[in-house]
């Protein structure tokens, strides 16, 4: 079998990838896209810890899958947020969006 | 050797489909490689045993999530020129924190769990016991969900949120009544 460490080290990868296109990208829906990537690299880690720690529990698994209701939840909101604000100020750029700032 | 194989696969679609994602210019091709990075991290579920959570991956990231990126994108079209700067101004100060964040979290990791044999067993094979749980890990999952001594609530709790977000959502991205006219 595959160390658990592998598979920490895979989704701590991809966790990191997600953090840096959430700092970095000006695009907002670019940004959300990063955010999936860093859900994605929670649920390989729950996944992971279940699997080898507490196979024979089910609240890895469970946890897992309130992630992806979540993540469900929060990408069909924040795409909704994203068409709404295109709509108003033509622009998706991150950093054009400083209506709370004056 | 099939785990092996299955892993390593879907490490690398997962890694460097991410790569691709917060790095492309174009933001089209930029939602297909995260499909295909959400296919990777679906071939990790595999490789762990967790064939219910990989199907459910598939069908709710890859069939839903990016079909609704995909279309955001394609709604908001003006942003998809690939002339522009995808990287704001802060980007090395952003690729400075995430190598931080990863070189922590790797030094925990191998701290913790080190990259030897050792703990490559997981706890499951060493018992008959556990891999008979593993092969009814759906029904358990199942009875879990709904059963009272289980996770009802937050069960029902989470299709609120589902409801929720779903009026939300279409309430949020409603045209203003003067655009419909």
């Amino acid at each position: 079998m595959i160390p658990l460490s592998w598979y920490l080290i895979v989704a701590a990868l991809l966790f990191s990838m997600g953090l840096y296109g959430v700092f970095a990208r000006r695009n907002a829906v670019a940004i959300l896209m990063s955010v999936e990537l860093m859900l994605n690299a929670v649920n390989i880690n729950l996944v992971a810890f279940w699997r080898y720690l507490a196979p024979d529990q089910v609240t890895g698994m469970a946890w897992a899958i309130f992630v992806l209701t979540v993540a469900a939840a929060e990408a069909a909101v924040g795409l909704a947020l994203i068409i709404s604000v295109y709509r108003n100020r033509d622009s998706v750029v991150a950093e054009e969006l400083d209506l709370l700032k004056n | 050797m099939a785990e092996q194989i299955t892993f390593i696969i879907g490490s690398i679609l997962a890694l460097g489909a991410g790569f691709i994602v917060v790095t492309n210019r174009n933001l089209f091709h930029g939602a297909l490689a995260l499909m295909i990075s959400f296919l990777g991290v679906a071939a990790i579920y595999l490789s762990l045993d967790a064939g219910f959570l990989a199907a459910a991956q598939l069908l709710i990231y890859i069939g839903a999530i990016s079909i609704l990126i995909i279309f955001a994108i394609m709604l908001t079209r003006r942003m998809m020129q690939t002339t522009e700067d995808p990287f704001n101004s802060q980007f090395l100060l952003a690729l400075a924190a995430s190598v931080t964040v990863f070189a922590i979290l790797f030094s925990a990791i191998v701290y913790v769990w080190p990259l030897t044999a050792s703990n490559s067993v997981p706890l499951a094979a060493k018992t008959a016991v556990a891999d008979a749980v593993l092969q009814d890990t759906v029904v358990n999952l199942g009875s879990a969900f709904v059963g009272a001594d289980g996770y009802v609530i937050p069960f029902e709790l989470a299709s609120i949120l589902l409801l929720a977000a779903m009026v939300g959502a279409i309430i949020v991205a409603w045209p203003k009544p003067e655009d419909v006219a």
